[in-house]
């Protein structure tokens, strides 16, 4: 069990970290997910020990390890670039933590071939690194980090160098070698996607704060505030300025594109809002609660331009303009729609997020 | 602006190439149309950067001609065949402003100071970098570096086609939507021949009317978006296109039926195949449907990745990828059933018309 | 700063401060010493306040020397730069070729000094010497021990075959990190060969030339050995540089104050000009 206990980090004057106290469980996989220069990196190497806190503690199995370097913790790191020994072959880069820690051959070759199994590189292992493919080799340098035995394994955004295929191989592949092994593993990463499909426990990162720490899954369709909502969506949530009425959201804009007077646009408050207090409120909806089918009968209908429609294979994001607003609705299959269209889009609004004026969810179980 | 004939081109990078394999770019013989946004999509080393190296100029093929307008430009040089690119990292002159990188091709061909200005400040406009026209060129961000790369193609009238080697490779993820976007209405209001290289399925589909998808050394098919997803022509386009990709299942035909281990699917059409062919069935993960109906699936895994739930399991032995709804449930006895608008099937990997 | 004061860290920078110590500080201390102050022998120091300073630079000595050095390395500076950003320019990129030119380009700078000079010295006698026989039988008078001028050009020639390979060397360096791009981007934009060195290269050249250029006027400014052992400063004082000066006046004529003087007022000097062209040249950077 690794402990943070308000753990921070200040540098030249400049907070990397704020205050953050995190527990993460034995056998247990947490996704750090935030943006570029939101401190995963920094959160990281102060769980590495790579980097000392500027206050706070950490603890591993209840043992403070505060200040103790990394040489004498049991961490592994994978990092984005594909770092292994250039001269050995694939079998000596898995078997050289083991041969520093002095393991015998036997015992060492059993291993190697275990793991070199589990990550699918027995064919490779008289190979060099740089004769393989990107894919093979960062799985070359997942296996040394897997072979270690460490407690803690952290892993930088170990997919980013690669194709988005090999990435969604290595992706299904990674929760099932996770699984195996009994080490707390740490995974940063900027792409929400990829927190999904990992699964375990998510920590939503932003400008050095953790905004929420929870099951993937519940973060992503319970985000505790808009921060939370909009580092978990990729493309970002759909957010807009509302005023809460009785029962109706009333919602001014302008017509499409941002022309001439803003007018009321009503949208009846949906069944798990009810309870909310009337005033203003700042309304979240996923790119995917937009379609151009109606989801249920009556579902409230907006007005927006089309701009582009971005195609990703088996679905596309179109990008439109609500008032001068820029929107994304997600759709499925192939939809190409010319841009400067006028058209009509249906909200979800059983999946409506609420958020105060400080930014909190008002929402009970939106998502 | 110009049309572009591929004729019967291959390249090898050896010298004396005697099997298939041997060549970089197996046999491409295509004709593109004049204006077309056309994107060479594959995985690394499929035979993409070579064939824009020969439509460059960099690389002479070893067999075979181009013809730009019908003219053969096979063997002239790069510069001689009025063609722009912007490639994978920012491209600018340092020392120049911003201003004077886009007049410097016009200047190089010696057209008029006057016109420069014109043609210039245009193309500042449409590139939205107005504001930065004085400014020297070093200290701007890479996205805006890669504009007036591109900008330096776009001020040319005489441009027979614009080359595009992964331009978005150093571009920040929450930027490149937004260059997508200009791009493509970049395209369509210049109407400039434009040809873009990339291993990123969305670049391409977003940007193309049509995508070149390579596999080694072969262009496995050429089609719209909506082509590519919903009738591949060759296994490798359903794997590469779509996220998680299609299934492809080992299968006997038998006249208008697919024997799937014990399950005998109909097709609606017989499909025509020579005999010793290797047949597959595939299907994309968004045309199966789980419920009540169909063959029984043991399901391994289910993924809920918020928008939608990716079902991983086994029908008839193979594995199997399905995507289901956010709110959809997976019944006791779970089963799967094939929708037929989405059923493709393939000889030796490459699809079997419903016309033959 | 809420850094944490580590004391251990000051033990780890000890034996680095103790060589700058010894090596630098220490003689530099003993020479501002000397300059203040005179000694009539048996160690016996008196204070001596400005005077050294004045009387060196009162001295037509002084200021002749000093004009020289600066033609001197001027002179180097407008041959080497150029010549050595040519040949860079026309060395191979690609090929067994360039360990060769490499090889080649490298080995003038792995003779020693005064060796340069013994070669030199031999090559350019008119009697023995093979370049020096050479003009002489051209029926052109040439001597660097009777007339200036051959003097000269003869340790111009010198310092121009001995360095201009570091500055070739280090702008190939920077040539080679051009990637192919620019020159694929320059040639689909229609540019000139010129335009291509004037707008690709030069600017990517620019930080190594400019370490070149600093690397090769300090040294140049030093010079020492080369004319030492070729003209001995002569004829006359016409290759008298500062440093062959001073080592007459400490050693030759035992002057340790003067000396210590114009030791001081000699490095002030390299330096200020160093820093003068470092700002000068990187100037344009933050105006970007």
């Amino acid at each position: 069990m690794l402990e943070l206990v308000n753990v921070s980090k200040v540098q030249g004057g400049q907070v990397h970290i704020h205050p953050t106290t995190l527990t993460l469980e034995r056998g247990s996989l947490n996704v750090l997910l935030g943006p570029t220069l939101s401190g995963k990196t920094t959160l990281l190497r102060l769980m590495a020990g790579l980097e000392k806190p500027t206050e706070g503690r950490v603890r591993f199995d209840g043992k403070d390890v505060t200040g103790v370097p990394v040489q004498q913790r049991n961490v592994a790191m994978v990092y984005q670039q594909f770092i292994n020994y250039p001269a050995m072959t694939v079998y000596e880069n898995i078997a050289s933590p083991l041969r520093v820690a002095g393991e015998g051959s036997e015992m060492i070759d059993r291993e190697v071939k275990k793991v070199a199994e589990l990550m699918r590189l027995t064919p490779y292992l008289s190979r060099t690194p740089l004769s393989l493919s990107g894919g093979q080799q960062q799985r070359t340098a997942l296996a040394r980090a897997i072979v270690k035995k460490a407690s803690l394994v952290l892993l930088d955004e170990p997919l980013a160098n690669l194709d988005y295929k090999l990435r969604e191989e290595l992706r299904e592949e990674l929760p099932k070698i996770f699984a195996a092994s009994g080490s707390i593993f740490v995974y940063a990463t900027t792409e929400p996607s990829e927190a999904l499909l990992l699964g375990g426990n998510t920590a939503t990162l932003n400008q050095g704060r953790i905004s929420q720490f929870g099951k993937t899954i519940t973060v992503y369709r319970n985000p505790r505030d808009l921060i939370t909502a909009r580092t978990f969506s990729d493309p970002p949530i759909n957010t807009h300025t509302a005023v809460k009425d009785g029962k109706t959201f009333v919602l001014a804009e302008k017509e499409a594109g941002g022309k001439g007077k803003p007018h009321k646009i009503t949208i009846p408050v949906p069944q798990h809002l009810a309870a909310i207090a009337d005033g203003p409120v700042t309304l979240g909806l996923q790119p995917h609660h937009l379609s151009l089918e109606e989801p249920f009968e009556k579902a409230p209908t907006l007005k927006v331009r089309t701009q582009v429609s971005e195609i990703a294979g088996s679905e596309s994001f179109i990008h439109v303009l609500f008032g001068d607003k820029r929107w994304v609705m997600l759709a499925h299959g192939v939809c190409n729609l010319d841009p400067e269209l006028d058209i009509d889009i249906h909200l979800d609004t059983r999946h409506l997020m609420a958020f105060g004026a400080d930014g909190a969810s008002l929402s009970g179980n939106a998502g | 602006m110009a049309r572009i004939n591929l004729d019967h081109i291959r390249h090898a990078y050896g010298i004396r190439p005697t099997a298939p394999q041997d060549y970089a770019l197996r046999e491409v013989h295509h004709e593109w149309a004049d204006g077309g946004a056309y994107a060479l999509l594959g995985p690394s080393g499929c035979g993409k950067t070579t064939l824009l190296n020969i439509i460059s100029g960099l690389v002479r093929p070893s067999e075979g001609h181009i013809l730009f307008d019908g003219q053969d430009v096979t063997h002239l040089p790069t510069e001689a065949r009025n063609i722009a690119q912007v490639f994978q990292f920012p491209v600018v002159y340092d020392t120049m402003t911003v201003y004077d990188n886009l007049a410097f091709p016009l200047r190089n061909r010696g057209v008029p100071e006057d016109l420069v200005a014109t043609r210039v400040k245009n193309i500042l406009e449409m590139l939205e970098l107005s504001d930065r026209a004085d400014k020297k060129a070093r200290g701007l961000t890479a996205d805006q570096k890669q504009k007036i790369s591109l900008g330096r193609g776009l001020v040319r009238s005489d441009v027979n086609a614009i080359l595009f080697d992964e331009p978005l490779t150093v571009i920040d993820p929450h930027l490149k939507w937004v260059l997508r976007s200009q791009l493509k209405s970049l395209h369509r209001h210049s109407r400039f021949t434009m040809v873009y290289v990339t291993h990123d399925q969305t670049e391409a589909l977003t940007f193309a009317d049509k995508v070149v998808v390579m596999y080694e050394g072969q262009i496995v098919q050429i089609g719209t978006p909506e082509e590519l997803f919903e009738k591949p022509k060759h296994t490798f386009v359903g794997y590469f296109i779509g996220s998680p990709g299609m299934n492809v299942f080992p299968i006997a035909l038998e006249g208008r039926k697919a024997r799937l281990g014990d399950a005998a699917i109909d097709l609606g059409f017989a499909p025509k195949v020579a005999a010793g062919q290797k047949t597959e069935l595939g299907i994309r993960p968004e045309f199966m449907e789980i419920g009540k109906k169909g063959l029984p699936v043991s399901i391994r895994k289910v993924e809920d990745i918020g928008r939608q739930k990716i079902v991983r399991g086994d029908v008839a032995g193979q594995a199997v990828s399905i995507v289901m709804k956010e709110g959809a449930e997976i019944p006791s006895e779970p089963r799967v059933s094939f929708q037929g608008k989405g059923i493709n099937i393939y000889a030796d990997s490459w699809r079997v018309g419903q016309e033959a | 700063m809420n850094k944490t004061w580590n004391n251990k860290a000051w033990f780890m920078i000890l034996p680095a401060m103790l060589m700058v110590m010894i090596s630098a500080v220490i003689p530099l201390m003993t020479v501002v010493n000397y300059s203040v102050q005179d000694t009539f022998g048996n160690n016996e120091f008196f204070w001596n306040g400005t005077e050294w300073f004045r009387e060196v630079l009162e001295s037509d000595r002084f200021w002749g020397a000093l004009v020289r050095n600066f033609a001197f390395s001027f002179t180097i500076l407008l041959i080497e730069i150029p010549l050595g950003v040519f040949i860079a320019l026309h060395m191979p990129r690609k090929g067994i070729g360039v360990s060769f030119c490499l090889v080649l380009m490298a080995l003038p700078l792995l003779i020693p000094w005064n060796v340069v000079g013994t070669i030199f010295q031999l090559l350019c006698r008119t009697d023995i010497g093979l370049v020096g026989y050479a003009i002489a039988s051209l029926g052109i008078p040439y001597s660097y021990a009777a007339d200036p001028k051959d003097a000269w050009i003869t340790v111009v020639v010198m310092d121009v075959w001995h360095w201009s390979s570091l500055v070739v060397l280090l702008a190939y360096a920077g040539l080679v990190s051009i990637p192919d791009a620019y020159y694929q981007a320059a040639r689909i934009d229609g540019a000139s060969r010129w335009s291509v060195f004037r707008y690709i290269q030069l600017p990517k050249m620019k930080r190594v030339l400019i370490i070149a250029f600093l690397l090769r006027f300090m040294d140049s400014f030093m010079i020492y050995t080369e004319p030492f052992v070729v003209t001995g400063g002569g004829p006359g004082t016409s290759t008298t540089f500062l440093s062959i000066d001073l080592v007459k006046r400490a050693i030759g004529q035992f002057d340790l104050g003067p000396a210590a003087a114009m030791s001081i007022i000699y490095f002030l000097i390299i330096l200020l000009v160093s820093w003068v062209f470092y700002t000068v040249m990187t100037s344009n950077d933050e105006t970007a």
